[in-house]
Protein backbone atom coordinates (compact mmCIF):
# COMPACT_ATOMS: atom_id res chain seq x y z
CA UNK A 1 0.00 0.00 0.00
CA UNK A 2 1.29 3.50 -0.95
CA UNK A 3 -0.06 5.41 2.39
CA UNK A 4 0.02 4.33 5.56
CA UNK A 5 -2.82 3.29 7.84
CA UNK A 6 -1.77 6.69 10.04
CA UNK A 7 -1.54 9.26 6.82
CA UNK A 8 -5.09 7.68 6.27
CA UNK A 9 -6.29 8.71 9.68
CA UNK A 10 -4.59 12.36 9.45
CA UNK A 11 -5.94 13.27 6.13
CA UNK A 12 -9.49 11.79 7.42
CA UNK A 13 -9.05 13.98 10.43
CA UNK A 14 -8.34 16.98 8.35
CA UNK A 15 -11.30 16.51 6.38
CA UNK A 16 -13.61 15.75 9.54
CA UNK A 17 -14.13 12.49 8.59
CA UNK A 18 -14.70 9.53 11.10
CA UNK A 19 -13.68 6.76 10.16
CA UNK A 20 -13.82 3.13 11.50
CA UNK A 21 -10.99 0.53 11.56
CA UNK A 22 -12.27 -1.46 8.82
CA UNK A 23 -13.07 1.73 6.78
CA UNK A 24 -9.37 2.97 6.76
CA UNK A 25 -8.43 0.05 5.67
CA UNK A 26 -10.42 0.03 2.80
CA UNK A 27 -9.94 3.66 1.93
CA UNK A 28 -6.32 3.31 2.55
CA UNK A 29 -6.48 0.66 -0.42
CA UNK A 30 -8.57 2.86 -2.48
CA UNK A 31 -6.47 5.30 -2.30
CA UNK A 32 -3.29 3.35 -2.46
CA UNK A 33 -4.55 2.30 -5.56
CA UNK A 34 -4.99 5.52 -7.10
CA UNK A 35 -1.32 7.08 -5.94
CA UNK A 36 0.08 4.08 -7.54
CA UNK A 37 -1.78 5.02 -10.79
CA UNK A 38 -0.96 8.16 -10.57
CA UNK A 39 2.83 7.30 -10.25
CA UNK A 40 3.04 6.66 -13.72
CA UNK A 41 3.96 10.30 -14.15
CA UNK A 42 7.15 10.16 -12.55
CA UNK A 43 8.23 8.67 -15.47
CA UNK A 44 8.07 12.17 -17.17
CA UNK A 45 11.33 13.75 -16.73
CA UNK A 46 9.96 17.30 -15.69
CA UNK A 47 13.04 19.12 -13.73
CA UNK A 48 13.19 21.51 -16.66
CA UNK A 49 8.81 22.29 -17.01
CA UNK A 50 7.12 24.69 -15.32
CA UNK A 51 4.16 23.56 -13.39
CA UNK A 52 0.99 24.21 -15.22
CA UNK A 53 -1.22 26.41 -12.58
CA UNK A 54 -3.88 27.34 -15.22
CA UNK A 55 -4.63 26.26 -17.92
CA UNK A 56 -5.20 30.20 -19.66
CA UNK A 57 -2.08 32.06 -19.21
CA UNK A 58 -4.19 35.09 -19.38
CA UNK A 59 -3.96 37.41 -16.10
CA UNK A 60 -6.91 37.48 -13.93
CA UNK A 61 -9.25 39.87 -14.23
CA UNK A 62 -9.89 42.98 -12.18
CA UNK A 63 -12.63 45.16 -11.04
CA UNK A 64 -12.44 49.28 -9.81
CA UNK A 65 -12.20 49.62 -6.62
CA UNK A 66 -16.53 50.74 -5.97
CA UNK A 67 -18.62 49.32 -3.32
CA UNK A 68 -22.16 47.92 -4.10
CA UNK A 69 -23.74 46.66 -1.14
CA UNK A 70 -25.73 43.31 -1.79
CA UNK A 71 -29.37 44.17 -0.73
CA UNK A 72 -30.29 41.22 0.60
CA UNK A 73 -28.41 39.97 3.28
CA UNK A 74 -31.88 38.91 5.43
CA UNK A 75 -31.44 36.00 2.27
CA UNK A 76 -28.25 35.04 3.92
CA UNK A 77 -29.16 34.90 6.80
CA UNK A 78 -31.81 32.79 6.36
CA UNK A 79 -30.31 30.20 4.47
CA UNK A 80 -28.26 29.53 7.75
CA UNK A 81 -28.98 26.49 10.03
CA UNK A 82 -28.83 28.75 13.45
CA UNK A 83 -29.33 32.44 13.56
CA UNK A 84 -29.04 34.89 16.75
CA UNK A 85 -30.28 38.18 15.42
CA UNK A 86 -27.94 39.13 12.60
CA UNK A 87 -25.57 36.82 13.44
CA UNK A 88 -25.00 33.65 12.26
CA UNK A 89 -25.08 30.87 15.57
CA UNK A 90 -22.63 28.10 15.21
CA UNK A 91 -21.72 25.16 18.27
CA UNK A 92 -19.16 27.06 20.49
CA UNK A 93 -15.80 27.08 19.23
CA UNK A 94 -12.88 27.32 22.35
CA UNK A 95 -9.10 27.32 21.35
CA UNK B 1 26.54 30.35 28.22
CA UNK B 2 25.28 33.66 26.72
CA UNK B 3 22.14 33.58 24.24
CA UNK B 4 20.86 35.79 21.69
CA UNK B 5 17.22 36.11 20.24
CA UNK B 6 16.22 35.46 17.01
CA UNK B 7 13.20 37.82 15.64
CA UNK B 8 10.93 38.03 12.90
CA UNK B 9 7.75 39.63 12.19
CA UNK B 10 4.64 39.16 10.26
CA UNK B 11 2.40 42.10 9.78
CA UNK B 12 -1.20 42.26 8.42
CA UNK B 13 -1.61 45.49 7.28
CA UNK B 14 -5.39 46.09 6.14
CA UNK B 15 -5.21 47.78 2.63
CA UNK B 16 -7.44 50.95 2.56
CA UNK B 17 -9.56 50.13 -0.01
CA UNK B 18 -13.55 51.19 -0.10
CA UNK B 19 -14.69 47.54 -1.09
CA UNK B 20 -13.68 44.58 -0.31
CA UNK B 21 -10.83 42.40 -1.91
CA UNK B 22 -12.46 39.91 -4.25
CA UNK B 23 -16.76 41.61 -3.58
CA UNK B 24 -18.14 45.07 -3.52
CA UNK B 25 -19.20 44.79 -0.81
CA UNK B 26 -17.80 47.92 2.22
CA UNK B 27 -14.86 47.75 4.13
CA UNK B 28 -16.55 50.53 6.33
CA UNK B 29 -16.06 49.87 10.22
CA UNK B 30 -18.66 50.05 12.51
CA UNK B 31 -21.43 47.88 10.36
CA UNK B 32 -24.26 46.31 11.75
CA UNK B 33 -23.90 42.15 12.15
CA UNK B 34 -23.25 41.33 8.43
CA UNK B 35 -24.10 44.31 7.45
CA UNK B 36 -21.22 44.23 4.81
CA UNK B 37 -22.06 41.09 3.26
CA UNK B 38 -22.89 39.54 0.13
CA UNK B 39 -23.08 35.87 -1.35
CA UNK B 40 -19.26 36.31 -2.00
CA UNK B 41 -17.96 36.73 1.11
CA UNK B 42 -20.58 34.78 3.18
CA UNK B 43 -19.19 32.45 1.43
CA UNK B 44 -22.34 30.89 -0.43
CA UNK B 45 -21.43 28.30 -3.28
CA UNK B 46 -20.92 29.15 -6.94
CA UNK B 47 -19.72 32.47 -6.06
CA UNK B 48 -16.53 33.94 -7.82
CA UNK B 49 -13.84 35.72 -6.42
CA UNK B 50 -12.94 39.14 -8.89
CA UNK B 51 -9.79 41.22 -7.74
CA UNK B 52 -9.75 44.72 -6.67
CA UNK B 53 -7.26 46.47 -8.57
CA UNK B 54 -6.61 49.27 -5.97
CA UNK B 55 -5.35 46.48 -3.67
CA UNK B 56 -2.82 45.62 -6.19
CA UNK B 57 -1.79 49.14 -6.78
CA UNK B 58 -1.07 49.75 -3.19
CA UNK B 59 1.01 46.38 -2.60
CA UNK B 60 3.05 46.94 -5.62
CA UNK B 61 3.66 51.10 -4.16
CA UNK B 62 4.49 49.29 -0.78
CA UNK B 63 6.83 46.37 -2.49
CA UNK B 64 8.86 49.97 -4.04
CA UNK B 65 8.64 51.94 -0.70
CA UNK B 66 10.69 48.81 0.85
CA UNK B 67 12.88 47.97 -2.21
CA UNK B 68 10.71 44.72 -2.98
CA UNK B 69 11.30 43.10 -6.49
CA UNK B 70 8.05 43.01 -7.81
CA UNK B 71 6.61 39.83 -9.03
CA UNK B 72 5.32 40.27 -13.02
CA UNK B 73 3.70 36.94 -12.08
CA UNK B 74 2.00 35.63 -8.99
CA UNK B 75 -0.51 33.12 -8.20
CA UNK B 76 -3.61 32.91 -5.08
CA UNK B 77 -3.74 29.90 -3.41
CA UNK B 78 -6.09 28.27 -1.20
CA UNK B 79 -4.98 27.51 2.56
CA UNK B 80 -7.49 24.93 3.91
CA UNK B 81 -8.74 24.82 7.12
CA UNK B 82 -12.32 24.51 9.24
CA UNK B 83 -12.93 27.23 11.63
CA UNK B 84 -16.37 29.46 11.62
CA UNK B 85 -15.02 32.86 10.86
CA UNK B 86 -14.45 31.24 6.75
CA UNK B 87 -17.40 29.21 6.14
CA UNK B 88 -15.71 28.46 2.68
CA UNK B 89 -13.05 26.57 5.00
CA UNK B 90 -10.32 28.22 2.97
CA UNK B 91 -8.24 31.44 2.94
CA UNK B 92 -7.57 33.03 -0.31
CA UNK B 93 -3.84 33.60 0.00
CA UNK B 94 -1.03 33.93 -2.18
CA UNK B 95 1.71 31.30 -0.76
CA UNK B 96 4.15 29.82 -3.46
CA UNK B 97 4.76 32.73 -5.80
CA UNK B 98 3.86 36.03 -3.60
CA UNK B 99 3.58 39.66 -5.34
CA UNK B 100 6.72 40.86 -4.07
CA UNK B 101 9.79 39.66 -2.49
CA UNK B 102 13.46 40.60 -1.21
CA UNK B 103 13.21 44.20 0.14
CA UNK B 104 14.50 45.67 3.04
CA UNK B 105 13.52 48.45 5.99
CA UNK B 106 16.26 50.54 7.44
CA UNK B 107 16.20 50.84 11.12
CA UNK B 108 17.78 52.64 14.25
CA UNK B 109 18.30 51.88 17.30
CA UNK B 110 20.74 53.82 19.65
CA UNK B 111 22.25 55.90 17.24
CA UNK B 112 23.57 52.57 15.35
CA UNK B 113 21.35 51.68 11.66
CA UNK B 114 20.85 48.50 10.52
CA UNK B 115 18.97 46.80 7.96
CA UNK B 116 16.24 44.41 7.66
CA UNK B 117 15.39 42.08 5.73
CA UNK B 118 11.83 42.04 3.76
CA UNK B 119 11.50 38.22 2.64
CA UNK B 120 7.76 39.18 1.15
CA UNK B 121 4.59 40.85 0.58
CA UNK B 122 1.61 38.51 -0.06
CA UNK B 123 -2.02 39.37 -0.94
CA UNK B 124 -4.86 37.44 1.02
CA UNK B 125 -7.88 37.82 2.26
CA UNK B 126 -9.05 38.50 6.06
CA UNK B 127 -11.65 36.08 8.15
CA UNK B 128 -14.75 37.02 9.96
CA UNK B 129 -15.24 37.48 13.78
CA UNK B 130 -16.65 34.93 16.38
CA UNK B 131 -18.19 36.49 19.49
CA UNK B 132 -19.30 34.01 22.61
CA UNK B 133 -22.38 33.67 23.69
CA UNK B 134 -22.61 34.40 27.44
CA UNK B 135 -19.86 33.74 29.11
CA UNK B 136 -16.76 31.52 28.37
CA UNK B 137 -17.30 29.08 30.29
CA UNK B 138 -21.24 28.85 29.94
CA UNK B 139 -21.25 29.36 26.43
CA UNK B 140 -22.95 26.65 24.58
CA UNK B 141 -22.73 28.74 20.97
CA UNK B 142 -20.63 31.25 19.17
CA UNK B 143 -21.67 34.01 16.70
CA UNK B 144 -20.35 34.64 13.99
CA UNK B 145 -19.99 38.26 11.54
CA UNK B 146 -18.56 38.29 8.36
CA UNK B 147 -18.04 41.94 8.25
CA UNK B 148 -14.28 41.17 8.08
CA UNK B 149 -14.54 38.09 5.86
CA UNK B 150 -13.00 39.31 2.89
CA UNK B 151 -11.39 42.38 3.70
CA UNK B 152 -8.07 42.98 1.98
CA UNK B 153 -4.73 42.49 3.56
CA UNK B 154 -1.20 42.79 3.03
CA UNK B 155 1.15 40.49 4.77
CA UNK B 156 4.61 41.45 5.49
CA UNK B 157 7.05 39.04 6.64
CA UNK B 158 10.65 40.12 7.81
CA UNK B 159 13.93 38.23 7.96
CA UNK B 160 14.63 36.93 11.40
CA UNK B 161 17.15 40.03 11.01
CA UNK B 162 15.94 41.44 14.50
CA UNK B 163 17.92 40.41 17.76
CA UNK B 164 16.43 42.42 20.14
CA UNK B 165 12.79 43.56 21.42
CA UNK B 166 13.62 47.43 20.68
CA UNK B 167 14.96 46.73 16.99
CA UNK B 168 11.58 45.19 16.53
CA UNK B 169 9.78 47.70 17.58
CA UNK B 170 11.72 49.70 15.39
CA UNK B 171 11.10 48.30 12.42
CA UNK B 172 7.53 47.67 13.12
CA UNK B 173 7.31 51.97 13.55
CA UNK B 174 9.27 52.55 10.30
CA UNK B 175 6.96 50.25 8.65
CA UNK B 176 3.82 51.76 9.63
CA UNK B 177 4.73 55.07 9.05
CA UNK B 178 5.95 53.72 5.20
CA UNK B 179 2.30 52.84 5.17
CA UNK B 180 0.57 55.79 6.59
CA UNK B 181 2.84 58.03 4.12
CA UNK B 182 1.75 55.93 1.25
CA UNK B 183 -1.98 56.22 2.30
CA UNK B 184 -2.32 52.55 1.81
CA UNK B 185 -3.07 51.19 5.37
CA UNK B 186 -4.85 53.44 7.91
CA UNK B 187 -2.28 51.62 10.89
CA UNK B 188 -4.74 51.59 13.89
CA UNK B 189 -3.27 48.97 15.86
CA UNK B 190 -6.29 48.61 18.12
CA UNK B 191 -8.88 48.38 15.78
CA UNK B 192 -6.37 45.65 14.41
CA UNK B 193 -5.63 47.41 10.93
CA UNK B 194 -2.19 46.70 11.38
CA UNK B 195 -1.79 43.69 13.48
CA UNK B 196 1.48 41.98 14.81
CA UNK B 197 2.57 38.92 15.16
CA UNK B 198 6.22 38.18 16.40
CA UNK B 199 8.34 34.77 15.68
CA UNK B 200 10.99 34.08 18.38
CA UNK B 201 13.65 31.73 19.40
CA UNK B 202 17.18 31.96 21.04
CA UNK B 203 20.74 29.74 20.37
CA UNK B 204 23.81 30.44 22.08
CA UNK B 205 25.76 33.42 20.84
CA UNK B 206 27.80 32.46 17.79
CA UNK B 207 25.63 29.60 16.60
CA UNK B 208 24.73 29.99 12.51
CA UNK B 209 21.28 27.50 13.25
CA UNK B 210 18.15 28.89 14.53
CA UNK B 211 16.72 27.46 17.44
CA UNK B 212 12.94 26.41 17.29
CA UNK B 213 11.10 29.60 16.98
CA UNK B 214 7.03 30.16 19.55
CA UNK B 215 4.97 32.43 17.53
CA UNK B 216 3.58 35.36 19.41
CA UNK B 217 0.01 36.75 18.41
CA UNK B 218 -2.35 39.24 20.37
CA UNK B 219 0.09 42.07 20.71
CA UNK B 220 -2.07 45.37 19.56
CA UNK B 221 0.65 48.02 20.14
CA UNK B 222 4.31 48.47 19.64
CA UNK B 223 4.45 48.85 23.99
CA UNK B 224 2.90 45.05 23.53
CA UNK B 225 5.07 44.04 21.05
CA UNK B 226 8.11 44.76 23.15
CA UNK B 227 6.98 43.47 26.20
CA UNK B 228 5.87 40.18 24.93
CA UNK B 229 8.75 39.71 23.04
CA UNK B 230 10.86 40.76 25.98
CA UNK B 231 8.63 38.11 28.11
CA UNK B 232 9.16 35.38 25.34
CA UNK B 233 13.02 35.72 25.26
CA UNK B 234 13.17 35.56 28.72
CA UNK B 235 10.85 32.57 29.03
CA UNK B 236 13.08 30.87 26.82
CA UNK B 237 16.64 31.27 27.67
CA UNK B 238 15.62 30.18 31.79
CA UNK B 239 13.58 27.73 29.72
CA UNK B 240 16.85 26.28 28.01
CA UNK B 241 18.88 26.87 31.47
CA UNK B 242 16.91 24.50 33.47
CA UNK B 243 17.51 21.69 31.00
CA UNK B 244 13.79 22.13 29.02
CA UNK B 245 13.48 22.49 24.91
CA UNK B 246 11.46 25.25 23.56
CA UNK B 247 8.85 23.59 21.40
CA UNK B 248 7.48 24.88 18.51
CA UNK B 249 3.79 26.73 19.33
CA UNK B 250 1.67 29.68 18.90
CA UNK B 251 1.36 31.92 22.21
CA UNK B 252 -0.86 34.52 23.29
CA UNK B 253 0.68 37.89 24.77
CA UNK B 254 -1.80 38.48 27.87
CA UNK B 255 -1.23 41.95 28.58
CA UNK B 256 -2.48 42.59 32.24
CA UNK B 257 -0.91 39.57 33.30
CA UNK B 258 2.33 40.65 31.37
CA UNK B 259 3.20 36.77 30.36
CA UNK B 260 2.67 34.55 26.88
CA UNK B 261 0.41 31.52 27.17
CA UNK B 262 0.29 28.41 25.02
CA UNK B 263 -2.32 28.36 22.57
CA UNK B 264 -2.02 25.22 20.74
CA UNK B 265 1.15 23.27 19.14
CA UNK B 266 2.22 23.73 15.89
CA UNK B 267 2.28 20.84 13.92
CA UNK B 268 -1.64 20.05 12.99
CA UNK B 269 -1.81 23.61 12.30
CA UNK B 270 0.55 23.40 9.87
CA UNK B 271 -1.40 20.96 7.49
CA UNK B 272 -2.70 23.85 5.36
CA UNK B 273 -2.75 21.88 1.90
CA UNK B 274 -1.96 24.67 -0.17
CA UNK B 275 -3.01 24.74 -4.16
CA UNK B 276 -3.29 27.42 -6.42
CA UNK B 277 -7.03 28.59 -6.38
CA UNK B 278 -8.91 27.48 -9.55
CA UNK B 279 -10.88 30.19 -9.42
CA UNK B 280 -8.44 33.09 -9.70
CA UNK B 281 -6.08 33.58 -12.72
CA UNK B 282 -2.72 34.40 -12.43
CA UNK B 283 -2.04 37.70 -12.00
CA UNK B 284 0.20 39.48 -13.99
CA UNK B 285 1.57 43.02 -13.45
CA UNK B 286 3.22 44.96 -16.45
CA UNK B 287 6.23 46.63 -16.16
CA UNK B 288 5.13 49.56 -17.38
CA UNK B 289 2.17 49.44 -14.16
CA UNK B 290 5.16 49.53 -12.06
CA UNK B 291 7.11 52.20 -13.70
CA UNK B 292 3.79 54.24 -13.34
CA UNK B 293 3.49 53.80 -9.48
CA UNK B 294 7.11 54.15 -8.88
CA UNK B 295 6.24 57.38 -9.81
CA UNK B 296 3.55 58.13 -7.13
CA UNK B 297 5.94 57.01 -4.41
CA UNK B 298 6.33 59.95 -2.16
CA UNK B 299 9.76 60.78 -0.27
CA UNK B 300 9.82 58.06 2.33
CA UNK B 301 10.23 58.95 6.33
CA UNK B 302 13.65 57.84 6.03
CA UNK B 303 15.37 59.91 3.12
CA UNK B 304 12.68 62.84 4.77
CA UNK B 305 14.96 63.02 8.04
CA UNK B 306 17.92 62.98 6.31
CA UNK B 307 16.97 65.70 4.00
CA UNK B 308 15.22 67.59 6.87
CA UNK B 309 18.21 68.02 8.87
CA UNK B 310 20.36 68.77 6.01
CA UNK B 311 18.45 71.20 4.26
CA UNK B 312 17.85 73.26 7.21
CA UNK B 313 20.68 72.79 9.92
CA UNK B 314 18.08 71.31 12.74
CA UNK B 315 19.14 68.31 14.79
CA UNK B 316 18.35 64.58 13.46
CA UNK B 317 15.64 63.94 16.26
CA UNK B 318 13.73 67.32 15.45
CA UNK B 319 13.76 66.11 12.01
CA UNK B 320 12.48 62.87 12.92
CA UNK B 321 9.35 64.33 14.86
CA UNK B 322 8.23 66.49 12.19
CA UNK B 323 8.72 63.41 9.65
CA UNK B 324 6.66 61.15 11.51
CA UNK B 325 3.58 62.42 10.18
CA UNK B 326 4.01 63.62 6.28
CA UNK B 327 1.16 66.59 7.14
CA UNK B 328 3.58 67.75 9.48
CA UNK B 329 6.85 67.90 7.77
CA UNK B 330 4.88 69.68 5.19
CA UNK B 331 3.83 72.19 7.12
CA UNK B 332 6.84 72.98 9.11
CA UNK B 333 8.39 73.26 4.68
CA UNK B 334 5.40 75.79 4.34
CA UNK B 335 6.18 77.98 7.39
CA UNK B 336 9.54 77.70 6.54
CA UNK B 337 9.07 78.77 2.97
CA UNK B 338 7.37 82.07 4.59
CA UNK B 339 9.63 83.08 7.07
CA UNK B 340 12.82 81.30 7.18
CA UNK B 341 15.25 83.14 9.27
CA UNK B 342 15.10 80.50 12.78
CA UNK B 343 14.47 76.69 11.23
CA UNK B 344 15.08 75.97 14.38
CA UNK B 345 12.73 77.67 16.20
CA UNK B 346 9.81 77.18 13.45
CA UNK B 347 10.63 73.17 13.85
CA UNK B 348 10.26 73.74 18.14
CA UNK B 349 6.79 75.83 17.16
CA UNK B 350 5.64 72.89 15.16
CA UNK B 351 6.22 69.99 17.60
CA UNK B 352 4.62 72.23 20.04
CA UNK B 353 1.93 72.84 18.19
CA UNK B 354 2.10 69.50 16.56
CA UNK B 355 -1.68 68.40 17.36
CA UNK B 356 -3.79 71.45 16.34
CA UNK B 357 -1.69 71.37 13.25
CA UNK B 358 -2.69 68.03 12.51
CA UNK B 359 -6.08 68.66 13.09
CA UNK B 360 -5.68 71.38 10.80
CA UNK B 361 -6.48 74.09 13.39
CA UNK B 362 -3.38 76.23 12.40
CA UNK B 363 -1.88 77.74 8.85
CA UNK B 364 1.75 77.53 8.17
CA UNK B 365 1.42 81.30 7.78
CA UNK B 366 0.19 81.57 11.85
CA UNK B 367 3.55 79.59 12.81
CA UNK B 368 5.42 81.68 10.53
CA UNK B 369 4.60 84.82 11.58
CA UNK B 370 4.73 83.96 15.09
CA UNK B 371 8.61 82.93 14.86
CA UNK B 372 9.23 85.98 12.73
CA UNK B 373 7.87 88.43 15.50
CA UNK B 374 10.02 86.71 17.99
CA UNK B 375 13.22 86.61 15.99
CA UNK B 376 12.84 90.39 15.16
CA UNK B 377 12.15 90.84 18.98
CA UNK B 378 8.51 92.36 18.30
CA UNK B 379 7.05 89.89 20.54
CA UNK B 380 8.66 88.11 23.15
CA UNK B 381 8.10 84.09 23.38
CA UNK B 382 5.35 84.11 25.97
CA UNK B 383 3.34 86.75 23.79
CA UNK B 384 4.10 84.29 21.10
CA UNK B 385 2.53 81.94 22.97
CA UNK B 386 -0.96 83.06 24.00
CA UNK B 387 -1.35 84.68 20.74
CA UNK B 388 -1.11 81.21 18.71
CA UNK B 389 -3.61 79.96 21.13
CA UNK B 390 -6.09 82.92 20.67
CA UNK B 391 -5.99 82.20 17.03
CA UNK B 392 -6.82 78.49 17.67
CA UNK B 393 -9.57 80.65 19.79
CA UNK B 394 -10.52 83.30 17.31
CA UNK B 395 -9.56 82.06 13.70
CA UNK B 396 -8.42 85.41 13.40
CA UNK B 397 -4.83 86.79 11.81
CA UNK B 398 -2.15 86.14 14.17
CA UNK B 399 -0.66 89.57 13.35
CA UNK B 400 -4.05 91.02 13.86
CA UNK B 401 -4.21 89.41 17.02
CA UNK B 402 -0.90 90.86 18.41
CA UNK B 403 -1.66 94.60 17.33
CA UNK B 404 -5.49 94.49 18.81
CA UNK B 405 -3.92 92.86 22.19
CA UNK B 406 -1.32 95.54 22.15
CA UNK B 407 1.43 92.36 22.74
CA UNK B 408 4.31 93.88 20.91
CA UNK B 409 6.97 94.63 22.98
CA UNK B 410 9.02 97.07 24.03
CA UNK B 411 12.04 97.44 22.26
CA UNK B 412 12.12 101.27 22.33
CA UNK B 413 15.29 101.82 24.91
CA UNK B 414 14.40 105.16 25.83
CA UNK B 415 10.74 103.59 26.87
CA UNK B 416 12.60 101.01 29.04
CA UNK B 417 14.52 103.41 30.59
CA UNK B 418 12.42 104.27 33.04
CA UNK B 419 11.47 101.20 34.14
CA UNK B 420 14.89 100.07 34.60
CA UNK B 421 15.36 103.21 36.87
CA UNK B 422 12.46 102.45 39.26
CA UNK B 423 13.42 98.56 39.44
CA UNK B 424 17.22 99.70 40.00
CA UNK B 425 16.14 101.85 42.69
CA UNK B 426 13.92 99.74 44.70
CA UNK B 427 16.95 97.13 44.85
CA UNK B 428 19.89 98.85 46.55
CA UNK B 429 21.38 95.54 47.59
CA UNK B 430 20.91 93.93 44.62
CA UNK B 431 22.77 96.67 42.86
CA UNK B 432 25.61 96.65 45.44
CA UNK B 433 26.51 93.06 44.95
CA UNK B 434 26.19 93.51 41.19
CA UNK B 435 29.02 95.63 41.10
CA UNK B 436 31.09 93.76 43.59
CA UNK B 437 30.69 91.10 41.01
CA UNK B 438 27.83 89.05 41.55
CA UNK B 439 27.02 89.16 37.78
CA UNK B 440 24.44 86.41 38.06
CA UNK B 441 22.07 89.27 39.50
CA UNK B 442 21.52 90.23 36.05
CA UNK B 443 18.55 88.06 35.59
CA UNK B 444 16.90 89.11 38.87
CA UNK B 445 17.07 92.57 37.46
CA UNK B 446 15.62 91.40 33.78
CA UNK B 447 12.86 89.45 35.72
CA UNK B 448 11.84 92.32 37.61
CA UNK B 449 11.73 94.78 34.98
CA UNK B 450 9.62 92.21 32.71
CA UNK B 451 7.51 91.84 35.52
CA UNK B 452 6.40 95.58 35.85
CA UNK B 453 6.42 96.08 32.11
CA UNK B 454 4.17 93.01 32.54
CA UNK B 455 5.69 90.78 30.11
CA UNK B 456 5.97 93.16 27.00
CA UNK B 457 9.36 94.43 27.46
CA UNK B 458 12.18 92.68 25.31
CA UNK B 459 14.59 90.93 27.48
CA UNK B 460 17.47 91.49 25.09
CA UNK B 461 17.01 94.75 25.41
CA UNK B 462 16.42 95.05 28.90
CA UNK B 463 19.46 93.10 29.54
CA UNK B 464 21.37 96.01 27.28
CA UNK B 465 20.27 98.83 29.36
CA UNK B 466 20.75 97.20 32.60
CA UNK B 467 24.41 96.60 31.65
CA UNK B 468 25.08 100.09 30.82
CA UNK B 469 23.32 101.24 33.57
CA UNK B 470 25.50 99.01 35.67
CA UNK B 471 29.04 98.96 34.03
Amino acid sequence: MAITREEVRHIARLARIALSDSEVDSFGDQIGKLLDYTKQLDRLDTNAVAPTIHLADTGTLLRDDIVCPFEDTEAILKSATDRAGDFFRVPRILE
Amino acid sequence: MEFEAVIGLEVHAQVSTKSKLFCACSTKFGAGPNENTCPGCSCVPGTLPVLNRKVVEYSIRTALATSCTVQRKSVFDRKNYFYPDLPKAYQISQYELPIARNGHIDIEVGGQGKRIGVNRIHIEEDAGKLVHEGDLSGAQASLVDLNRSGMPLMEIVSEPDMRTPEEAVAYLRNLRDILLYLDVCDGNMEEGSFRCDANVSIRPKGQEKLGTKAELKNMNSFRNVERAVEYEIRRQIELVEDGGKVVQETRLWDAEAGVTMSMRRKEEAHDYRYFPDPDLLPLMVEDSWVEELRGTIPELPGPKIERLAGQYGIPKYDAGILASSRKLADFFEASVAIFNGAPKTTANECVHWKEAILSEKLSPETIAHAVEDRENGTISATASKKLVTAVLETGKPFRSLRDEKGLTQVSDTSALDAIVDQVLAASPKEVESYRGGKTGLLSFFVGQVMKESRGKANPKIVQEVIRKKLG
